[in-house]
């Protein structure tokens, strides 16, 4: 049975490493600000929490901001854990990439480019994936319909 | 005299979307010279109608058919992974039928399944035809039996928030039972006619080969990733529904080839029907749903559930704001994943085994482009 981790446990721990990088932390999430989410996402990849797989990655807008998350796990350790960061303003979102960290992240994070319009800034290939080049808008932002 | 040099130019062809071999509407870039592989660049989205979207304006039990939309051939799956995340988000008790029919039905789609993505591999290997039409046999028989559950052969619709939506009729079960006594001697024909056949062996090993180290970086999953020599497998890493009431072992690969891929997809059928041959023993009686009220009003929050379906891990990410719709609904693509090595496993290599290398990831277009 793979282990939820204690978001405010792994958030101690990463705001050791990274002083200044939590925005809140629960029971199962871990909320990091955007500014810090790659080097945060590098110190869960290759501490002892080893989260060597990235298993979802995906978006939600609750129109005051956006927020990425990350389901995390680790294969080796089997422990999972909820990362989070929001990005505020709706003009240009933008977020580093971790598809260094997880290739996995790859298509994932051009879905979200291309239905929610979040950059993601070091991606490979950052371009529309389901929808064609000059579609108008984002469908899955809450005010698009 | 001066050797004369040939040279090629590189030239590019769109492999789809309405190629055959590409099951259903996936397009392929292709850069090659002369007939080797230099670059693929895979295009999705011609099969995209916004189910993400559409969910956000829909109750939670009128979202279960979309999902039938997904993995078209592989429908219950698609089904169960959702109520599961609903039932989690909610917290619905699920009574033990329920989850004993679940489990049958569950393992008898990834049978069927697992039975097209053999069944087509050895047709883009050149058998052409007859060997699917040896397991579209099979299938026809897995489908024969959810028609009689809900009348309905491709989206079934079966699953309900708390249970299943009706109780199997009386002649369900002297079939089921048969079923699952002949399929491993129909298992071993397959295998008599093509694990041992020299052209597959030729044509599949060291063909097409993922590393671990990749396959984990790059988030696969099922027997796409198990063929790499990954033991991972949700339904006993993370023990979800009754699953650690039966006895199976996961068949897991050691080189990451086509034909590795293919191996595991043939032990895992033999280990779905020892599954479905404990669950008919141990089938108590009873509710098969739980009495809920109409609508279901999940309280605010989010989930993250996922379920090992035959093409690797289905997760549904829910955010619910106490209304009878999500705010938010968004499939993890199990096979979309898998894609993302597309590049990495066919450079190099000719057309021919392009088209194998691609089968043999088993792709189903209605759950990459959503």
């Amino acid at each position: 049975m793979t282990v939820a981790l204690v978001g405010t446990g792994v958030a101690e721990a990463v705001s050791k490493s990274i002083p200044g990088s939590i925005l809140a932390s629960d029971e199962k999430t871990v909320v990091v600000s955007a500014d810090k989410l790659y080097p945060a996402a590098e110190f869960l990849k290759t501490s002892e929490f080893a989260f060597d797989y990235l298993a979802n990655l995906t978006s939600a807008d609750y129109l005051d901001y956006f927020e990425v998350v990350y389901h995390l796990v680790s294969l080796k350790k089997n422990h999972s854990l909820v990362l989070k960061t929001r990005i505020y303003g709706r003009e240009a979102p933008a977020v580093a990439s971790v598809v260094p960290l997880w290739r996995g992240a790859e298509l994932q994070e051009r879905e979200v480019f291309d239905l929610m319009g979040i950059s993601f800034e070091g991606h490979p290939n950052l371009k529309r994936i389901l929808l064609w080049d000059g579609f108008p808008g984002h469908p899955l932002r809450r005010d698009y319909l | 005299m001066e050797a004369t040099e040939t040279r090629t130019e590189p030239f590019v062809i769109n492999l789809g979307p309405h190629h055959p071999s590409t099951h259903g509407v996936f397009r392929m870039r292709v850069t090659f010279d002369g007939e080797v592989v230099v670059d693929v660049e895979p295009m999705f989205g011609y099969l995209h109608r916004g189910i993400e979207k559409l969910a956000e304006g829909r109750t939670y039990t009128q979202i279960i058919p979309l999902t039938d939309r997904l993995d078209y051939l592989a429908s219950m799956t698609n089904n169960w992974g959702y109520v599961m995340a609903v039932e989690k988000l909610a917290g619905v008790p699920v009574p033990e039928r329920a989850e004993y029919l679940r489990v049958i039905v569950g393992e008898m789609m990834r049978i069927s399944s697992h039975l097209l993505a053999t069944g087509f591999l050895i047709n883009e290997l050149g058998a052409f035809f007859t060997p699917l039409m040896y397991m579209y046999r099979e299938r026809e028989k897995i489908l024969d039996l959810f028609d009689m559950l809900c009348g309905q052969r491709l989206t079934y619709n079966y699953m309900r928030v708390g249970g299943v939506s009706h109780d199997p009729p009386p002649e369900f079960w002297p079939a089921v039972k048969r079923f699952v006594r002949e399929m491993p001697g129909y298992i071993d024909e397959y295998e008599g006619l093509v694990t041992t056949n020299e052209i597959v062996l030729a044509r599949t090993k060291d063909v097409g080969v993922l590393s671990k180290e990749l396959a984990i970086n790059a988030s696969a999953s099922g027997p796409f990733l198990r063929a790499t020599g990954v033991d991972w497998d949700l339904r006993r890493d993370d023990t979800y529904s009754i699953y650690d009431r039966f006895k199976f072992d996961i068949p897991v690969g050691t080189n990451g080839d086509v034909f590795d891929r293919y191996m595991c997809r043939i032990q895992e059928m033999r280990q779905c029907c020892r599954i479905i041959e404990q669950a008919l023993q141990q089938i108590p009686r009873g509710e098969f749903r739980a009495r809920l009220p109409h609508l279901v009003r999940p309280p605010a929050g989010e989930v993250y559930g996922h379920i090992e379906a035959p093409r690797g891990e289905l997760g549904f990410y829910l955010v619910s704001d106490n209304s009878i719709a999500p705010y938010r609904f968004h499939v993890r693509p199990s096979t979309m994943i898998n894609l993302t090595t597309l590049r990495d496993l066919t450079i190099g290599w000719k057309l021919a085994d392009l088209i194998v290398i691609f089968g043999s990831i088993d792709v189903v277009l209605g759950e990459i482009d959503r």
